[in-house]
């Protein structure tokens, strides 16, 4: 019996070393809930409104940055334009595309028509994507999301926008990760998007005192709205001299499109 | 009598044969002929079934029992049957392997280890069928779309996995009950040829339950909504179903032996003679060998399964090593460095039983630096979770060292470092009580020294250049010729040593015993963890579905669809591990009693008279 005590004793402290381990010894990150449905409102949504939906959707549902990162275990898409216009005229090209809008479209569902070298899946030589129809599966983009990405796709590489905001798509209903809005209630107002995010731990902005970022307090005055959404989108585009890249996370997954506006609003306002 | 034997071992073989492909001619719609053509062809004549798509739930449809965590019962109650599953089917595997070396060498402490190891699995055969039951009472019970879904496309091999497992059960018992009556000539061949067909069954059988785990995390032959078009074998043979049956196959038997290693253990401990305690240590160097000679291959096997998910799925790959299960790898490295430390440490304790180690004993202490250093920078994470204070202070999200030791070309070379050293520690262990005396031992010696230097420096080549200084393309690939490299030297040295030391001269014998009562808690360390850690595979397979119940067709919408957090996960692994070692304990003394007997004088009416 007293060796018996002594292995149970050694084996509940083994099996409480690991579970202590994985509760106190590494980082609690809580992955992120399921999707739920919501519905878009693509009638009242501005281009930029629809651009920043866009984004958000290359980010967040469309698990884009997945495989399109600085890892490159798919191309970087800043200049997806262009790259579209190359891809198009190159003899292994075997889509039917006849512009960026329609080519972009393509590589969203049918990624096999092109496969930029290096990129295909092991042992198909360049052939065959790795890449899933996006429109399919897990990801389920439906036409106005794909719509969506592909307007900003555009933007970024600093082309016009040909996408037009689907109207006629009265069903359209998406997934969205619920941290991005469908799975809490809107934010009422910026100050609530401000005081959520606490953007005054690091900003001087709503009455807090922030030092790590930009003081916020007369920021209206000092840039534009294009500028201030791009710094809540990608705010490493462009870093204030004495901060530091990698500091600030974007928010593209988090606001949905109107809260963007509004929080982009409400800091346009300050000067 | 030779030539005879010859042909019954032959004969076995082809039964064993037989019975793999007995598999095509119990499931309906499979033909064996057909198994390797195109999958698509096979599709095609199987069109006059016709399936439903995948349901579309919600949470209304999970029946749900007040006070009950449906998710946690089924997740429990799956790894409960999971790890007797996996007890049950290795020690059949290793038990035939020590039956043959009994045989062959006619020792028969051999023969007496191997009946051993299969009297406890016994027991254990009959709690996982138990919990085989119960789990199936639990799916049909809290996910019956689920089920039915997944019992419409597998109907066939789950007919086919009822029947083999009576086929299974039959020959098991006759196996155990018929060991000693099997003896002795043409019976122990006959007994052999049990054994084989016994593992060939029971493989066969985890290979059917694989499928229907392996079709839900990469489904074959269905479309966007679930509607299935194919075959049962469409189904089985879908995408990930061969490297998990590898990976499975080779952790089973590297566990098992972790489990009967327990065993030997316990049994050492509560040993009352010399002998008891001679014959449990014996048993426990054997069970722990085999947990190493398994647990050496596995990172590849690993590794390979890994690989697979990303040419399935990139975005699967992915979410499994840089999304939110990241962190899982770094608690499996201490889990894995605490199996390696853990085996090595018995090894060394091990050396005592022979004073011939003691020549050996200055090289340990760096032995052990290495195999320290390298799971220090396997469990190194590349990603720190920092607050913005700590990372402005740090100047980014990487340490300036940590973070080139995160990433795998790192991981990899310590992966395989400790592996070689493990295997070095095990060469020393087995030369111990030996001296070479053939007359080129200095030759041979000099061979496997350099074999292993230019091996590391390999290793180390592959690691760093092609790790840091090439393209991500080189990266990956490196890994390859790193792990054969660490193949060749394994291969060659156990060539060398078993040439040079045929005849070896014996300086001291091993004297079974002789070990301090620590050595006997590293092999339950090494029982602990291994069970513990594969509760913590077990749960990023089955998590990076996410909320899938097949991965992108069939959507889980029940309350418990989210992917629980790592401490919530960790948590329910314990309870679960804690579980399952109060069953091994019982099943332990269920061995223990079997043989004890009381006297009762007086009490039968023959014995009064």
């Amino acid at each position: 019996m007293n060796n018996f005590l002594k292995v149970a004793i050694f084996s509940l402290l083994t099996i409480g070393a690991f579970t202590a381990y994985s509760n106190f010894g590494i980082p609690q990150i809580v992955p992120a809930p399921p999707p739920v449905e919501e519905e878009l409102d693509l009638g009242g949504m501005t281009m930029d409104q629809f651009i920043a939906l866009g984004d958000k959707l290359y980010h967040g549902k469309g698990t884009c940055t997945l495989c399109h990162n600085e890892l490159l275990r798919a191309p970087l898409l800043d200049d997806s334009v262009a790259m579209a216009l190359k891809h198009m005229s190159d003899p292994n090209y075997k889509g039917e595309a006849t512009n960026v809008e329609e080519y972009l479209h393509e590589s969203f569902v049918k990624p096999s028509a092109y496969v930029v070298a290096g990129f295909g899946k092991a042992g198909s030589n360049d052939t065959e994507s790795p890449m899933p129809d996006v429109s399919g599966g897990g990801i389920g983009l439906s036409e106005a999301e794909i719509a969506a990405v592909i307007a900003y796709l555009q933007d970024i590489s600093g082309s016009e926008v040909t996408v037009s905001i689907p109207t006629d798509v009265p069903e359209e209903t998406g997934d969205e990760e619920s941290e991005g809005g469908g799975g809490r209630a809107p934010f009422e107002s910026a100050e609530a998007i401000i005081a959520e995010f606490t953007c005054g731990a690091c900003h001087k902005i709503a009455g807090e005192e922030g030092e790590m970022g930009p003081d916020l307090t007369q920021i209206g005055a000092l840039r534009d709205r294009d500028h201030l959404r791009r710094a809540l989108l990608d705010p490493n585009a462009e870093i204030t001299d004495d901060f530091m890249e990698g500091m600030m996370p974007a928010y593209g997954d988090q606001l949905n499109a109107n809260e963007l506006e509004m929080l982009v609003n409400y800091m346009a306002g300050l000067k | 009598m030779q030539k005879r034997n010859s042909r019954i071992i032959i004969g076995a073989f082809f039964i064993a044969a037989f019975a793999l492909f007995l598999l095509p001619s119990l499931v309906p719609g499979i033909d064996a002929s057909l198994a390797f053509a195109d999958e698509a062809a096979v599709a095609s004549d199987a069109d006059a079934i016709t399936y439903a798509p995948a349901p579309k739930l919600t949470a209304a449809d999970y029946p749900t029992i007040p006070g009950v965590n449906s998710r946690v019962v089924v997740w429990i109650v799956a790894q409960l049957h999971l790890w007797f599953g996996a007890f049950v089917l290795a020690v059949p595997i290793f038990v035939f392997i020590i039956e043959v070396i009994g045989m062959s060498t006619r020792d028969q402490r051999y023969d007496n280890m191997a009946y051993e190891f299969i009297k406890i699995s016994i027991t254990a055969f009959s709690l996982t069928a138990i919990l085989g039951g119960l789990l199936v009472f639990c799916l049909i019970l809290f996910y019956p779309d689920l089920f039915n879904y997944l019992a419409t496309i597998f109907k066939g091999s789950m007919f086919a996995y009822a029947l083999l497992f009576f086929v299974e059960s039959a020959v098991l018992y006759v196996y155990y009950y018929g060991w000693h009556w099997l003896q002795g000539g043409f019976k122990k061949w006959v007994h052999l040829t049990l054994g084989l067909l016994l593992n060939a069954s029971g493989l066969l059988l985890m290979f059917l339950a694989n499928a229907w785990t392996t079709f839900m995390m990469s489904p074959s032959a269905v479309d966007a909504a679930g509607v299935f078009s194919g075959d049962t074998w469409a189904a089985i043979h879908n995408f990930l179903w061969n490297p998990i049956n590898i990976h499975r196959t080779i952790a089973n038997v590297a566990y098992g032996g972790s489990i009967v290693g327990a065993y030997a253990a316990f049994k050492f401990l509560s040993a009352r003679n010399k002998e008891q305690r001679a014959h449990y240590d014996w048993m426990g160097y054997n069970a722990n060998f085999i947990a190493i000679a398994a647990l050496l291959p596995l990172p590849f096997a690993g590794y390979y399964l890994t690989a697979e998910m990303y040419v399935y799925s990139q975005q699967m790959g992915i979410t499994l090593m840089g999304g939110v299960f990241a962190w899982i790898f770094i608690i499996q490295a201490v889990l894995i460095g605490a199996l390696f430390l853990s085996a090595n440490y018995y090894l060394w304790c091990g050396m005592g039983r022979s004073e011939g180690a003691h020549r050996y004993y200055p090289y340990i202490k760096y032995i052990a630096i290495v195999i320290v250093v390298s799971f220090l920078v396997w469990f190194t994470p590349h990603t720190l979770v920092l607050t913005n204070a700590e990372l402005k202070s740090l100047g980014g999200p990487y340490h300036a060292v940590l973070g080139p030791l995160g990433i795998m070309p790192a991981k990899n070379t310590a992966v395989n470092l400790l592996i070689l050293f493990t295997f070095l520690s095990f060469m020393f262990y087995r030369r111990a009580n030996k001296i070479a005396t053939v007359p080129w031992a200095a030759k041979g010696n000099a061979i496997q020294i350099a074999l292993f230097t230019t091996g590391i420096i390999n290793i180390f080549i592959l690691g760093t250049y092609y790790g840091y200084y090439t393209n991500t393309v080189y990266k990956v690939a490196a890994s390859i010729p790193q792990v054969l490299t660490t193949l060749v030297i394994i291969a060659i040295s156990v060539a060398i040593d078993a040439f040079m030391y045929k005849g070896a001269k014996e300086v001291a014998p091993l004297r079974w015993g002789r070990v301090p009562a620590r050595s006997q808690y590293a092999l339950f360390l090494l029982a602990v963890s291994f069970t513990w850690l594969m509760g913590l595979m077990g749960y990023v397979r089955s998590g990076i579905r996410q909320h899938w119940h097949v991965t992108n067709i069939f959507r889980d919408n029940s309350p418990d669809a989210f992917t629980p957090g790592l401490g919530y996960a960790a948590n329910v692994i314990s309870i679960a591990t804690i579980i399952f070692m109060a069953m091994v304990m019982f099943v332990f003394w269920l061995s223990t009693i079997s043989s004890h007997k009381s006297k009762t004088a007086g009490y039968w009416k023959e014995q009064g008279t």
